[in-house]
């Protein structure tokens, strides 16, 4: 699998996803800057967590407006895989790339803590390494992590089953509507995703669940 | 605009700078004239004691700072100590108290990125921090806001920032009522090869500004902070400075790359009184005067004096002397991160400070003397009372299990997850041992993949007040004794001092102290003091703080796969007290079992003996490292049962204790003894401890019962299922924090 990792100014997730996606594919991702507009020929665009121009205006707003998102956008188009972990996920909102959009967590508070996930659909390049119904632990860490989409949308994003992911057993961090916590776009090659997989890839991260997402990835061509 | 940089000095001003009459007369001596307005301004943020440590510089003289692995101790912006493979690990510990009582969210938050900014500044990149919170009464009517506006200016910060927290402390006490304390840890990793220092070096070279802009935020703070609290601290407001964490985090990768580049001589950051400071201690330590030219400085607003310019304590701003024929390559690396870039000086061989402003110049100060030749003090002070211990039949009596409860679900030793979960714990993916246990473990990205380093943060204040010298003693025993617990070699520590007013003999009697003991526990245990901060001062109207003197430890582990947890491993082991005294535990004054319970704060506090100490924590660290010991817990506030309490809430598995015939159980539970260790081994190792190991330790190692269960049975006590205590446990911070325990 080649990759590549989109990086904003305000991002502090980059090193640990560059470090999962070599670790699990023994191949170190392309690394972008976002005043970039060119990106190397890859299976898979990953935009990792942080605080993008410090979240200053509305979350992703800022970055989402960057040069490189027009060639993002075009990948995605042509059916390039395309993950956006937290800010990332903020970002792919705030670019269309995917339904909804992230509010502040319902208890205004950052939440870092263990999750359960649900995972909804096994039908997708990003959970295929997961069986659907299986529940897994992810670590969260944000402050902007409450979904919502519109009725109609949520609707849409339900009869589609463009939920990848959802809160399981109550653990829901963050007031997300229908406990979703990664959603797809129509075509289901780009996730948004809350949680962070990437840091729980190794027995030194007290567990291995997030594994599997990349390891399912790898698996493209 | 008018500035009139020569108005008249009167008295009244320059008490409004914080400074003494006889202070000023020096400053008269020194130059030989009266100095202008901005003059003033400069030595008020150089001699003010939180900059130049006039009271407390003759004690922290007495400190051991040196070691084998030290590469360097206090007087840079951090210290520095050798980990192997080339590696170090750069830490410092920094108080922002005055600032964080005025406003909170921001105090705290710039406590932060303060700390920050001292780390990579010497070129390390941030992998771990912590932070020591103390707050008043839980009942006191700011508490609550405080602690919510300060735990989310640590994580406002922090986690844009990028670092995960590792560790911490949170306490209530009445005494912190009108002082809240806000001490920030910051680690950071670095190649030994390239440490970048403070000490100019070269005539003729430019002087770089770099970060954010000036503005008129916390002009003045470090004065402020150098002074007790009135009723007119709402006026002090404009002091404290505001924090752009996203601005650090581009300044941090943005000096990085420069530093790859081979541009910097030397670097400082601009910290408490800014670019003041900054520039006196890089031109003081390299023996070499800087010339500013205050109209090349980014400024937020247009009609800012040469007198807000050098005060202003504006945030995430950076100076550098660089290599001239680098300074393209370096303005364009700044550019790429869209942050300022301005030459606004030069390194001259005269030695003076010089700041020309629209063509005047407006101070030109000698650079040597404004640092070195700062006031210092030798303040009368007096001996502590020594404290009578209570009389061996005062043992207040309580059901242990009742007594139990209370105290695990009590506002000094419930869990701090409302806290921490609001810090990113997991960032950067080398998180091994996140808050909640003995000490934060991170693994070492480099070319040993098992390297691991540990952190902790101690002090328990209660025991300073009562006695300072053991008290400081207890402080560096505790961290010593947490990094033991999780298995790392201690290597070395930073003290943040917090004390009231020095000027009182009593005070500074308790400083004097609390550093003698401080001084003995590092020089018993190996464990320089690298680095370190200290803040006077905390005191609101005549009423000061318990003395808080806080100690950042660090430590190695060669091989984190064999490193320790609190939490019991499984069922059947078998659990030692290591390092008891005879009657397992028998120092029940200033436990918390009295304070909490009782309302008793009377007696001295539990002795520690140095040479136990180390003799107990060497062979813990040689079980945990041959792979003997399943779980290891340090035994501090509350004693032997909340110290079980622990071990069983982590893990969910129970244990049955023995208790001792013929002793009354209180002090055997919930005595405070100092140097003690919980550690379960495999029963069918145990002969083979007590026959080879044990005889050779020299400390007592008694077998008190054994895991299993769902329940925590202390000797006759009723049993309490884990699940009891978990939810006693997990449910005050968050009850406390809704609003809905009045306390």
């Amino acid at each position: 699998m080649k990759s590549a990792v989109v990086v904003f100014p305000g991002l502090n997730r980059d090193r640990d996803m560059i470090a999962a996606l070599g670790t699990i594919s023994g191949r170190a991702p392309a690394v972008v800057w976002h005043k970039e507009t060119e990106l190397p020929d890859v299976d898979l665009i990953v935009i990792p967590g942080g605080f993008s121009y410090g979240d200053y205006l509305r979350v992703g707003a800022i970055a989402a407006r960057s040069p490189i998102m027009a060639t993002i956008r075009e990948r995605a188009a042509k059916g390039v895989h395309v993950l956006g972990v937290c800010n990332g996920f903020q970002i792919l909102t705030e670019a269309g790339l995917v339904p909804g959009v992230l509010m502040r967590n319902a208890s205004l508070r950052f939440v870092c803590r263990e999750v359960r996930l649900r995972v909804e659909t096994a039908d997708t390049a990003f959970t295929r390494g997961y069986a659907q119904g299986q529940v897994i632990t992810t670590p969260v860490a944000h402050h902007d992590g409450n979904y919502f989409a519109d009725a109609n949308t949520l609707k849409a994003i339900e009869d589609n089953g463009q939920v990848a992911f959802r809160y399981a057993e109550g653990t829901n961090p963050n007031g997300s509507v229908n406990d979703i916590a990664g959603v797809l776009n129509r075509e289901r090659n780009v996730l948004g995703l809350m949680p962070h997989p990437e840091n729980l890839i190794e027995s030194a991260h007290g567990g291995l669940d997030g594994r599997a997402l990349f390891a399912g990835l790898l698996q493209v061509a | 605009m008018t500035f009139d940089n020569h108005r008249e000095i009167t008295p009244d001003l320059v008490a409004d700078h914080g400074l003494k009459p006889d202070e000023y007369q020096k400053i008269l001596g020194l130059i030989g004239r009266t100095p202008t307005y901005t003059e003033l301004g400069i030595f008020s943020a150089m001699w003010n004691e939180h900059c130049s440590y006039k009271s407390s510089k003759k004690w922290l003289r007495t400190l051991p700072t040196t070691g084998e692995r030290v590469i360097q101790g206090p007087g840079e912006n951090a210290g520095v100590v050798d980990i192997g493979d080339g590696q170090a690990i750069v830490f410092k510990m920094e108080s922002h108290n005055h600032p964080s009582f005025i406003e909170p969210y921001q105090g705290a938050a710039t406590g932060v990125g303060g700390i920050l900014r001292d780390v990579f500044t010497m070129g390390a990149r941030p992998v771990a921090a912590m932070n020591a919170l103390r707050f008043g009464a839980p009942e006191h009517d700011k508490t609550r806001h405080l602690v919510s506006g300060v735990v989310a200016g640590v994580g406002g910060y922090g986690n844009s920032f990028g670092v995960p927290v590792v560790g911490g402390e949170v306490e209530f006490d009445a005494r912190y009522n009108g002082n809240i304390l806000v001490n920030a840890f910051a680690a950071g990793l670095v190649d030994t090869d390239k440490i970048f220092y403070s000490k100019a070096e070269g005539v003729g070279l430019p002087v770089v500004y770099l970060g954010a802009k000036t503005g008129r935020d916390g002009v003045g703070g470090a004065t402020m902070a150098s002074a007790e609290f009135g009723d007119d601290i709402e006026q002090k407001r404009p002091t404290v400075q505001v924090g752009d964490p996203f601005t650090e985090k581009r300044l941090l990768e943005a000096c990085l790359e420069l530093m790859a580049t081979g541009a910097v001589i030397a670097i400082q950051d601009m910290g408490a009184a800014g670019l003041t400071c900054s520039a006196v201690e890089m031109g003081a330590k390299g023996d070499l005067g800087i010339a500013l030219d205050l109209d090349r400085v980014p400024v937020r607003e247009a009609e800012m004096t040469p007198y807000e310019m050098m005060l202003s304590e504006s945030q995430e701003r950076m100076l550098m002397v660089l290599h001239p024929e680098k300074e393209a390559e370096a303005r364009a690396v700044f550019e790429k991160w869209e942050l300022d870039f301005a030459t606004v000086g030069i390194t001259t061989d005269d030695l003076r400070f010089r700041v020309t402003w629209r063509g005047e110049e407006v101070a030109n100060l000698p650079i040597k003397e404004l640092g070195d030749e700062a006031p210092e003090y030798d303040r009368p002070w007096t001996q502590p009372t020594v404290v009578a211990p209570l009389a061996e039949n005062d043992i207040p009596q309580m059901e242990v299990a009742e007594a139990l409860l209370k105290l695990v679900g009590g506002p000094a030793l419930s869990s701090r997850r409302w806290v921490y979960e609001q810090y990113d714990t997991w960032i950067q993916g080398n998180s091994l041992q996140r808050p909640g246990g003995d000490a934060g473990v991170i693994r070492v990205d480099g070319p040993n993949p098992h390297k691991g380093l540990a952190f902790t943060s101690d002090v328990t204040p209660r025991y300073c007040e009562a006695d300072p010298y053991e008290g400081g003693k207890q402080a560096v025993a505790e961290a010593w004794r947490n990094l033991t617990a999780v298995g790392a070699e201690p290597l070395a520590a930073t003290d943040n001092l917090n004390f009231g007013n020095p000027e009182r003999p009593e005070i500074m009697g308790q400083l004097v102290e609390a550093v003698r003991g401080i001084g003995d526990a590092c020089r018993a245990l190996g464990f320089p003091i690298v680095s370190g901060n200290v803040s006077l001062y905390n005191e609101t109207n005549g009423q000061g703080i318990l003395p808080t003197p806080t100690i950042g430890g660090v430590g190695l582990i060669d091989d984190w796969r064999r490193s320790a947890r609190i939490g019991f491993a499984g069922e059947g082991e078998c659990i030692l007290l290591v390092g008891a005294p005879d009657w397992w535990g028998t120092h029940l004054a200033q436990s918390i079992y009295m304070r909490d319970l009782f309302g008793r704060t009377d007696g001295p506090p539990p002795p520690v003996d140095l040479a136990m100490e180390k003799k107990a924590g060497d062979l813990v660290r040689l079980l945990i490292r041959d792979g003997h010991a399943s779980a290891v817990h340090d035994l501090s506030d509350g004693g032997l049962a909340v110290g079980l309490a622990e071990m069983a809430m982590a893990s969910g598995i129970g244990a049955v204790v023995n208790q001792l015939e013929g002793g009354d159980p209180i002090p055997q539970f919930f005595g405070e003894d100092q140097g003690r260790y919980l550690v379960t081994l495999k029963r069918d190792f145990v002969d083979t401890f007590y026959d080879e190991i044990y005889p050779y330790a020299g400390v007592f190692a008694p077998w008190i019962g054994n895991t299993g269960g769902t329940e925590l049975v202390l000797g006759k006590a009723r049993p309490i299922a884990v699940t009891d205590l978990r939810s006693a446990h997990e449910s005050w911070f968050p009850t406390y924090m809704a609003g809905e325990i009045a306390a």
